[in-house]
């Protein structure tokens, strides 16, 4: 699964993800394979994603979501 | 004598970079320019001790030193040129005590150029609630530097900040050691895939370097920022806040401004008037009365309505709202081929497009950047204002008509309504045309709620104001010291005898009549009557004539100079003291002595305001932000031709 298919509360674990397809701020800033996200919320029409990557809140296209394989905890 | 020591700030974005900045600066602060390209440059100057003082620079916020925009390769640049100008003595890292982690990324490729690195480590005041503790000592042992713990909220920790800088030769020069030269000289990794084992490495140095000696209680205080979030970015009443916010800042914008505006209005008119009557007569006072007064007060006009919304603007970001409008509102800007990020701009945009399209370089798609400049002169920026004021009050009867809305009101709300919707407009048509590939990256960091720092706004509504009156101001007045010449001087015997021609012709005239007719005998006969008078057949189909045609032509540097064209032009050609206002509706058409300004006259002339791109700052912004000429012009005549037939078919509909 990815972040995408993760609901509003959910945490999860990082596995994986190419590194090509997602910017590298977004890397910089905490997203990088063992640490945690959890899904805070969604925007209203279901895009952007609001996360909590390893202590940064931030906000992520659902497209880009879809990239970063999770392991729900 | 005392000593200067180069200190370069750093910091990731939200940490309070600024506010140390100001904290240590005060007003002794300044903004340049990088030679070449359009990032401010800020520094300042601060006393450390008695004998020794330095001189500030704070670089552009940055997550890491992995450049990726023209603000971060600036920070790289500086830091890491022995032989750049402003290579620092001492480098600051500012970190936000609340998420560590991250800021020590960036802390770890700083240290590693083997600069002296002090680390900042801010928001202390936050630490007692948030149950945070720190170990320093151990901290400064495992990072191989001196560690000050501030708060520049409350202002605690700044002297002792400045004592580790003033004793920075005692700063260990190791690097951290984490960069794993290997990972860069692997041929089978490209750049980004070498960054990012890079970042991994750094990540793992950051989590044991805090890991006993940086200690979180988790379930404290977290319910204020999620409870917020809730209602600011709920899917009716997220919305319903945004718009009455925008409503509310429109309306103050309004109020607010319209009385300093008035009172500098009636100041350089006096100033004008006092040149006049007190300088010694000649060409020179005339310069001054007619030509350099009024264009500086052209400017000075503008700033109220630009200091206000900065205002606004810069609270809406402080708090942190700013963000939450953004991850609002992309969806619905994306249809459009625009980023929830181009928010920023267009609100800007109705202030002035200068500021704006630079607030357009956050976007991280190309397309949508791209886009988003291409459109954002599209909203009513300031300057179409004293345009539409003039124009309105002209043609628009009084009274009320809609809901108890006051017609000129309601009309200036649709101009306003019609820029916006002209900007989004044309955003669906570049999206569906331009053929750009670029991924659809968005990251945006969605900062603490806080309450905004006065001396933080107080700073960047005076850097944005001081950037819009040199950078926008050089040229309307160059532009209306040139306008004047062009109108006081003429080719040919027409002008230069102007007199004795009008006086053979009109030689029944009482003296005063005369006079008047002289004068604009000569404004006709100038070099730019005669210009005016050689594009009027393009633009008669307009509903316009040669006069209108050269306040045209002038206000192509930029918008408002079309009324002190005006002013000029009518001022220039009678003497009586009647306004602009009352002289404009004076004015009759030779042939048919018809009002000049009708009504058909008047909405093609707002709505050609309200499309064309007459500003020649913002071409030279666009072309600096795109690198080149080609979309600037493209801009510049797809907005001017679009503008030039809505005019031409409302005049001919309603004529």
């Amino acid at each position: 699964m990815t972040i995408a298919d993760l609901i509003e509360g959910d945490k999860a674990i990082i596995t994986s993800f190419i590194v090509d397809e997602i910017p590298l701020k977004l890397i910089e800033m905490g997203c990088i394979a063992g640490n945690s996200v959890e899904l805070v919320q969604s925007a209203p029409l279901k895009d952007p994603l609001y996360l909590n990557i390893n202590g940064t809140f931030l906000a992520i296209r659902k497209e880009t979501a879809s990239q970063i394989l999770v392991k729900k905890i | 004598m005392s000593k200067l020591l180069n200190i370069a700030l750093i910091g990731n974005p939200n940490t309070g970079k600024t506010s140390l900045f100001n904290t240590l600066t005060g007003l002794n602060q300044k903004v340049g320019n990088y030679p070449g390209i359009t990032v401010d440059k800020k520094t300042g100057k601060c006393k450390l001790s008695d004998t020794i003082s330095a001189e500030i620079i704070d670089l552009p916020g940055t997550y890491s030193l992995n450049a990726s925009s023209e603000d971060e390769n600036i920070a790289v640049k500086v830091l890491s040129e022995k032989g750049n100008v402003n290579y620092p003595d001492i480098v600051v890292v500012i970190a936000d005590v609340e998420n560590l982690k991250r800021n020590l990324l960036l802390y770890t490729q700083v240290k590693d150029l083997g600069l002296p690195t002090v680390l900042a480590i801010n928001m202390q005041d936050i630490m007692a609630s948030k149950g945070i503790s720190i170990d320093i000592d151990a901290l400064e042992n495992e990072l191989n530097t001196k560690i000050a713990l501030i708060s520049t909220k409350k202002n605690i920790g700044i002297a002792n900040l400045k004592e580790i800088l003033v004793a920075y030769k005692s700063i260990p020069l190791v690097p951290c050691d984490v960069c794993d030269t290997s990972i860069l000289i692997d041929k089978s990794l490209n750049k980004k895939q070498q960054q990012h084992k890079d970042t991994v490495k750094r990540y793992q140095f950051i989590k044991i370097a805090l890991e006993n000696n940086y200690k979180v209680e988790v379930h404290r205080a977290k319910g204020f920022r999620a409870k917020l979030d809730k209602v600011l970015t709920h899917r009716v009443f997220g919305y319903l806040i945004f718009f009455t916010i925008l409503f509310n800042i429109f309306q103050a914008l309004f109020i607010w401004s319209e009385y300093p505006m008035e009172l500098i209005d009636s100041l350089f008119a006096f100033l004008s008037d006092w040149a006049k009557g007190n300088l010694p007569a000649g060409g020179f006072t005339r310069l001054l009365s007619e030509g350099i007064i009024p264009g500086i007060g052209g400017i000075v006009i503008f700033i109220p309505q630009i200091a206000f919304l900065f205002l606004f603007l810069s609270i809406l970001e402080e708090t942190g709202y700013m963000s939450r409008v953004v991850f609002l509102m992309d969806k619905i800007m994306r249809k459009f081929g625009l980023s929830g990020k181009s928010v920023v701009p267009l609100i800007s945009g109705t202030a002035c497009a200068i500021p704006a399209i630079m607030a357009a370089r956050n976007i991280e798609n190309w397309k949508e950047r791209l886009i988003t400049i291409l459109v954002t002169p599209f909203t009513t920026c300031a300057a179409r204002l004293p345009v539409y004021a003039i124009i309105i009050s002209l043609v628009i009867p009084k009274g009320n008509s809609f809901l108890g809305m006051n017609n000129h009101a309601l009309v200036l709300m649709s101009l306003y309504v019609l820029g916006f919707a002209a900007a989004i407009l044309s955003a669906y048509i570049l999206n569906k045309t331009l053929k750009i590939k670029s991924k659809s990256y968005f990251v945006i960091e969605m900062p603490n709620y806080k309450m905004p720092l006065f001396k933080n706004v107080f700073y960047n509504v005076l850097d944005k104001t001081k950037a819009f009156v040199y950078g926008a101001g050089k040229i309307i007045l160059a532009v209306s010291i040139l306008l004047w010449v062009l109108a006081s001087y003429g080719p040919g015997k027409e002008f230069n005898q102007a007199e004795s021609i009008v006086k053979i012709e009109y030689a029944h005239l009482d003296e005063n009549t005369l006079e008047s007719k002289i004068a604009s005998y000569k404004l006709e006969h100038s070099y730019i009557g005669t210009f005016g008078k050689f594009i009027e057949p393009s633009i008669k189909p307009l509903g316009y004539d040669w006069k209108i045609g050269i306040a045209l032509l002038t206000s192509f540097a930029a918008r408002e100079v079309f009324v002190g064209t005006l002013a000029t032009i009518y001022s220039v050609g009678s003497e009586d003291e009647a306004t602009l206002m009352e002289k404009m509706k004076k004015e009759v058409h030779l042939d048919t002595m018809k009002p000049v300004f009708d009504f058909p006259t008047g909405i093609s002339l707002l709505l050609f305001y309200a499309f064309a791109m007459q500003c020649m700052s913002t071409v030279a912004i666009v072309k600096k932000e795109t690198n080149g000429w080609k979309w600037p012009l493209i801009q510049m005549f797809g907005m001017t031709i679009f503008a030039y037939l809505v005019a031409l078919v409302s005049y001919q509909v309603l004529h």
